[in-house]
Parts: structure tokens; C-alpha cells; sequence
């Protein structure tokens, strides 16, 4: 009842608003990162997919979920189209192909359709070690 | 300095070679959240059940475990006699005549916490642990010296939290320290039903989707606790008391005799509320 009427004048419980704000500063606790350096994080992860395909900028979603003993990233990435190609994608790392940029994965397997919504699973390798459990300090 | 030849009535002493007891650490990192009541208690409960325990205060320089137990008329030597010499661990240790299985080793309320040693703690620790069945180690708050001092000898850890989000923030900062070899639960205290049903006091599982611990107890706000630590009687031997059987639950768990999920208190009926309560 009280969540209803909560609901009906728009007011979130502030439990919730605390749930959330927590886990934003424990994120950026862990990553030892600034909330605006993980906001621009996640504008350049946007724009890297975007010079591939057309992402549905408005809808795109970027959280932080802590696992075991290390936080995990999940993009979920509309895509419109892919006939976007405003830029040429840039050479591939020479860590992951020695041989010739390979094509952008298409977007689903067969071929046919265009799948609206991708749920893409990023690792933060190159960030700092992102741990609950460890005694010391951080990178800052 | 401390491994004098002890002559002492609490089994283990001089019987045949026995388990080394548990060291726990009671911590939580920010203060007020309720460490000591939470230590006192657990280690009540736990000499109630008939295992030998000791209460180690590791707050140097503000000493309280003494006075929420109703002991503090009783110490004559703290931990930092112990180790400097001046008295032997069996001076130090206060008998609980309530619960007569319970020690208390107080700390030093005239020192500074940089004047212990580690180490010393540490071995202290372990000297204990081989004569009582619970070591149980009040930490003081925040995680400078008086921090590592106190989880220095201690295996587990249990996480102290209240249900508020700077409690929250300082239970995971002590998490990361404590490290991946220890034991590490947690109790949610000081937790208000009707609060959280309205959805205006974060949950147990809100609580815990964030620190992600096993779950040993949670505590509900109660007016029960503030009136056993005026008279210095631990509400754990309070038979009547729903709290009292909260921690009783909670030392029933670290003894291994209770297995199940730990009960989250829920709101007092209107029955509860007119005849429930005392002064």
C-alpha cells in the first residue's frame, strides 16, 4: 500500500535511493576511480561500439555488478542498424590479431534480422585489479 | 613474558593436549554500530551454552567492554600489564560470577593503542587460545594500529553492520582489509522492522547484496539493550527478552548447534507492544 501510494506521487523509498548510492561509492571504491572518470568510461565505450554500429545512444545501459572478488561489467547496447560506418574502425591491438584488422562481428548469427538489444559483457582487465578483498592500498 | 606457568580452574589449563579454541574479531570500521554490546553478549551466550571464553577489549585508551558487562568495578590489570610484565595473565583476567565460564581481559584506559605491540597482541592471542574454547576480540573503531593490533591473532571475523549506508561503506573498507584467510560473517544490528517495511531503513538483503557475507544474526533495534547496558546484565541472560534470544541464536551458531538461516525480526504486534514491554 505504502509502496503504491509511494508510487503514485512519484517519491522513491529512500531505502532504495540509499541502495543505489551505495552502490555507486563502493564501485568507485573498489575501482579506485572518480564517479565521472567511470561516467567517461562509459561515454568512450559508447562511442567505440558506435564507430561499428548504430547503438541507440538514448537507451544504452552501463552498470557494475560486484561478483566473487571481482566487479563485472554489463553494457546493454540497443543497436538500430548496421549500416552506420561514419569511421573506419582503427587497427586491432597487436595483442589480440597479428594478422589484418578482422570485420566487425556481425550483429547476429544467420545473418538475417538485426537483433534489437545485445547484452555484452565487458571485463575491466586494464583497469586497476578491482577487488573487495584486499588489504592494500591502492593506485590512486 | 605472558607464557607464565598459569594456575588456573578453567578446563584446558592442565588436561591432557585439547583444540586450540577460535579467535574472532568483532569489527565493523565506522563506530557506534555496536561492537561491544555485540562482543559482551555474543561471549555471554556463548559461556551460557558452557564453552570457556574470553573477552579480550582491544579498544585501548577508551575501554568500555568492562562496563557494558557490569565488570568494571572488578578489573585490577589490563592487556597492557600483561604484556609489559607487570602482572600475570590469571591478575588480569576477570571471572564473571553471573556466568563463571566468562573472562575478561580489559584494556589499558590510561594508554594509547601505538603502545601495543603486534606482535605481542598477536602472541597474546594465541596464549589465550590455547586455554579458552572463544576468543573473542572487541575492536576498536577505524583501521589504524588499534585495528591490525586487535585482528592480528584472530582467524575469523565477525562484521558488525548497522543498516545504514556509512555502516555499510566502512563494514566493505574492513572487509577488503581483513583479507581472504579469514572466516568472515556478518550481523545486521540494530535493524527496524517497521522501518524497513515502509521501505525507509535498508534491508538484511539489501545490506548483504552489497557486502555479500554469510549472515551469523541480525539484531533488531530494541529498548531491551539500552536498559541491560544501564545495569551493566548482558540482555543475552535476559530469558524473556526477544534480543537476548537473538544473540543466544547468533552463539548457537558459532558452536555449530544451530544450522539454519538466522531469523530476521520482525514488527511487534500490538499484543507485543502493550504487554512486551519493561523499564
Amino acid at each position: 500500500m505504502i509502496e503504491f501510494l509511494n508510487r503514485v506521487f512519484g517519491r522513491e523509498p529512500s531505502s532504495r535511493t540509499a541502495k543505489e548510492r551505495l552502490k555507486l561509492v563502493l564501485l568507485s571504491d573498489h575501482l579506485s576511480l572518480a564517479p565521472d572518470v567511470i561516467e567517461a568510461l562509459k561515454h568512450d565505450l559508447f562511442e567505440v561500439i558506435s564507430r561499428y554500429v548504430e547503438i541507440d545512444a538514448a537507451n544504452c545501459d552501463v552498470t557494475f555488478e560486484q561478483r566473487e572478488k571481482q566487479v563485472a561489467m554489463l553494457a546493454n547496447i540497443p543497436i538500430l542498424g548496421m549500416q552506420k560506418r561514419p569511421t573506419p574502425p582503427p587497427p586491432t591491438p597487436a595483442s589480440h590479431t597479428n594478422g589484418s584488422p578482422k570485420p566487425p562481428r556481425k550483429a547476429s548469427a544467420n545473418g538475417t534480422g538485426t537483433p534489437r538489444r545485445r547484452r555484452r559483457k565487458v571485463q575491466p582487465q586494464n583497469m586497476p585489479q578491482p577487488q573487495l578483498a584486499q588489504g592494500s592500498p591502492q593506485p590512486t | 613474558m605472558i607464557n607464565q606457568v598459569i594456575q588456573d580452574e578453567v578446563p584446558g589449563a592442565g588436561d591432557v593436549p585439547r583444540a586450540r579454541g577460535r579467535a574472532i574479531v568483532v569489527t565493523s570500521g565506522k563506530g557506534g554500530v555496536g561492537k561491544t554490546t555485540t562482543t559482551a553478549n555474543i561471549g555471554t551466550a556463548l559461556a551460557a551454552l558452557g564453552a570457556s571464553v574470553v573477552l579480550v577489549d582491544a579498544d585501548v585508551g577508551l575501554r568500555n567492554l568492562d562496563i557494558v558487562l557490569g565488570l568494571e568495578a572488578r578489573v585490577r590489570h589490563h592487556v597492557l600489564d600483561v604484556l609489559e610484565g607487570i602482572a600475570t595473565l590469571d591478575d588480569a583476567l576477570v571471572t564473571d560470577k553471573r556466568v563463571p565460564k566468562l573472562r575478561l581481559l580489559a584494556a589499558a584506559q590510561t594508554r594509547e593503542k601505538d603502545d601495543v605491540d603486534t606482535a605481542a597482541f598477536r602472541d597474546l592471542i594465541g596464549t589465550l587460545r590455547d586455554r579458552f574454547d572463544y576468543v573473542l576480540i572487541d575492536c576498536p573503531a577505524g583501521i589504524e594500529k588499534g585495528f591490525v593490533n586487535a585482528i592480528a591473532g584472530a582467524d575469523e571475523a565477525i562484521v558488525v553492520c548497522t543498516p545504514e549506508v556509512a555502516a555499510v561503506r566502512d563494514a566493505d573498507r574492513v572487509v577488503g582489509l581483513l583479507g581472504d584467510d579469514r572466516k568472515i560473517e556478518l550481523i545486521v544490528n540494530r535493524l527496524r522492522p517497521a522501518l524497513v517495511r515502509k521501505g525507509k531503513m535498508l534491508s538484511v538483503d539489501d545490506v548483504n547484496d552489497i557486502l555479500h557475507l554469510p549472515l551469523l544474526g541480525v539484531i533488531a533495534e530494541a529498548p531491551d539493550v539500552i536498559i541491560s547496558t544501564n545495569r551493566g546484565q548482558p540482555v543475552a541472560l535476559d530469558p524473556a527478552s526477544e534480543v537476548g534470544e537473538s544473540y543466544r541464536a547468533i552463539a548457537r551458531r558459532i558452536t555449530g548447534q544451530d544450522t539454519g538461516a538466522p531469523e530476521i525480526p520482525r514488527e511487534k504486534t500490538l499484543f507485543g507492544k502493550l504487554f512486551g514491554g519493561r523499564s
